[in-house]
């Protein structure tokens, strides 16, 4: 009997704990544990450094993103322009912050209507309602995943960019609203429709699986058993059960749709000029002469993106080990 | 599991018609009519109308797409509108076979290097070269084509002068020795476009497999391996190997993508004629017919290679249950 009492009493002690602290607050828990990881914390750190650049660009800016200076054009980094400037004489750092304003516009719109909305809602009445429903959704979401990405998106960018472009156009023409495209505002819209339509499938056959497994347990049937309906319980009790799946999803999609754009804008569907992208800026400088008389040209967005798309990874990745006790 | 690939068989085409009507839909519904590009300058009703349908382009958007599909099943995509006198199908399938021939060779890289690299990070856990090599690996996958290819053609190509700056000229060259024995040298055109192509792919596979390999040490096959008094070597060669290659499988479709998407910006880049670069032009000149017949073709083959991997995967390992989710 006392043999036995050590390991046993280890294993309550240990699971004790872990109920505690969880019960403390399970996003606590989760931070506590991504905490202790410094390259987490590193890539954490970079894509607030990225994000922030993008929300205050308009503060910190020292010129605009179109301001042309053309006697000074294709000049190096120096104390006027810290990151040199483009063929038009345009500041770079200027057009890296806006780039990042891109970035976080584009990731933010996606990720909110493709992955929390869409992605969310679909999978979670997918899973929890069953039959034809299912079947319905998730036969769309095998037509979506089985479509290659990047060809489709270039297709419907290619093709829907001057459709929604004549359209506001004829918007701006019959209403007082006016610089919506000459702003460039259309060619947001469009990215972000396209990249949506595409990114919501991930998220809802994740999140399907997940409540195909939660709908058997105890409590959602004591919730159906009060009369619980089918949105307060998807809203009160699954939705709070998936919290954390959603979190991963959020982190791979956000790196996923902020390389999209970038590739998109680069092969010329995507943001319009002369919206700064680092795509475009990427795209300018990506000739091998280009690159051999003026590095920065390239070099400048290329480390920037780099490191936000290495963030991004390193970001999920511990996020993942995070969510599964690691 | 016959029942289940039979079942998928006959959800082929209802996907393959789903897909291409889509497609179909999103290019018809592009700018710039092409029967009034296709007339220039004449504006007469009749000619406009014989030429609507001359390219089948009267009637509804069904009628269009079932005279569509009626040709394209034949491998008639339409005349492009742009390069005149060239049929679509003309157009595309030399290009086709040009990237064919390049995602084949970058396939092979991508798994040949991929796998004994993933299996070194796993043999080599708990020593810190085990995290540095998976550092590197995600830094290469977070690396975009578009920032590889230039520094790579400025080394290479204009400054050191070894590798032609781009171009295609088949995969192979023969090198006389002599003049008399002939070995076939992969052409030097490949080396940049290859290594952008591979980079993020052979990233990818190695980080699956060394997570396969590690999940495979703790099961119980290998302690009772290990039990039996297996030296470590074969444990590792003939226990741990061959289940740790399994789920690659899976990953050869997203291999694929991976490589299908490089391409896209490899061959512009590099001046590649494939279908990459055809796209490309496509995309700059509105030719929506090219821009339909590449989506649709490269959509078809990700759906058939989808359902493939699926059925190769079931009949190598019997463990997975097609279609058999514990719940419904």
């Amino acid at each position: 009997m006392s043999v036995a009492a050590g390991p046993y009493q280890a294993e309550v002690t240990a699971v004790e704990q872990y109920e505690r602290q969880a019960a403390r607050n399970p996003w606590l828990l989760l931070w506590d544990r991504l905490r202790k990881k410094r390259l987490a914390m590193l890539s954490l750190a970079i894509v607030i450094v990225i994000y922030g650049a993008g929300i205050t660009a308009p503060l910190i800016a020292p010129y605009s993103y179109t301001e042309q200076n053309l006697e000074r054009g294709l000049e190096g980094p120096s104390a006027d322009h810290w990151f040199g400037t483009d063929r038009l004489g345009r500041d770079m750092f200027s057009r890296v912050l806006y780039s990042a304003r891109t970035t976080l516009i584009v990731t933010a719109a996606v990720v909110l209507s493709g992955t929390l909305v869409l992605g969310n809602f679909l999978g979670l009445l997918a899973g929890y309602r069953g039959g034809w429903v299912d079947s319905l959704i998730m036969r769309i979401g095998d037509v979506f995943a089985s479509l290659p990405g990047l060809p489709m998106l270039i297709l419907l960018n290619a093709t829907l960019l001057p459709r929604v472009l004549q359209l506001v156009g004829w918007f701006e023409d019959h209403t007082p609203v006016s610089g919506l495209s000459s702003s460039g505002t259309a060619s947001y819209f469009t990215v972000f429709g396209a990249l949506a339509l595409f990114s919501w499938v991930g998220t809802a056959r994740l999140i399907r699986a997940q409540v195909l497994q939660l709908r058997e347990r105890d409590f959602i049937l004591a919730a159906q058993a009060t009369g619980g309906s089918t949105i307060h319980i998807i809203w009160r009790h699954l939705l709070p059960n998936v919290s954390f799946l959603i979190i991963l999803e959020i982190s791979a999609v956000l790196g996923a749709v902020a390389g999209s754009e970038i590739l998109l804008t680069w092969f010329g569907v995507g943001v319009q000029p002369p919206n700064p992208s680092f795509g475009a800026m990427l795209f300018e400088g990506s000739g091998a002469r280009t690159f051999q008389a003026h590095p920065h040209l390239l070099l400048v967005p290329a480390a920037v993106v780099t490191s936000l798309m290495f963030a991004f990874a390193l970001l999920g990745d511990a996020l993942n080990d995070a969510v599964r006790g690691r | 599991m016959a029942g289940y690939i039979i079942r998928r068989l006959l959800w082929l085409p209802v996907t393959l018609l789903a897909v291409s009507f889509l497609t179909f839909s999103i290019a018809r519904f592009g700018p710039g009519d092409p029967v009034t590009v296709a007339a220039g300058q004449i504006r007469d009703q009749e000619v406009l109308a014989q030429i609507r349908a001359e390219r089948g382009l009267d009637g509804s958007i069904f009628e269009q797409y079932g005279r569509w599909v009626n040709r394209a099943v034949r491998g008639d995509f339409g005349e492009s509108f742009q390069q005149r006198g060239y049929t679509v199908r003309e157009i595309i399938f030399p290009k086709m076979w040009v990237s064919a021939q390049l995602g084949l060779v970058a396939l092979f890289i991508v798994f040949g290097l991929g796998i004994p690299l993933g299996l070194l990070a796993a043999w080599l856990h708990g020593t810190w070269l085990d995290p540095f090599i998976i550092s590197v690996l995600l830094f290469l996958r977070a690396l975009p084509v578009i920032v590889v290819i230039p520094p790579l053609i400025w080394l290479f190509a204009v400054r050191t002068d070894i590798l032609p700056v781009g171009g295609w000229d088949g995969v192979f060259d023969i090198w006389w020795i002599g003049g008399v024995i002939a070995v076939p040298i992969p052409d030097p055109h490949l080396y940049i476009p290859l290594v952008a192509l591979t980079l993020p792919g052979f990233a990818g596979v190695a980080r699956l497999v060394r997570v396969t390999a590690l999940e495979v040490y703790t099961e119980d096959y290998v302690r009772t391996a290990r039990a039996k008094g297996i030296p470590e070597s074969r444990v590792a060669t003939r226990h741990v190997l061959p289940n740790s290659l399994l789920p690659i499988v899976t990953v050869v479709g997203f291999a694929l993508v991976g490589i299908v998407e490089g391409a896209f910006f490899t061959e512009t880049l590099l001046g590649i004629p494939g279908i990459g670069r055809l796209t490309f032009e496509a995309v700059g000149s509105r030719d929506y017919d090219v821009i339909l017949a590449t989506t649709v073709i490269v959509a078809f083959l990700f759906v058939v290679m989808n359902l493939v991997v699926e059925i190769v995967y079931s009949w190598i390992d019997p463990r997975v249950r097609l279609g058999g989710s514990a719940v419904v």
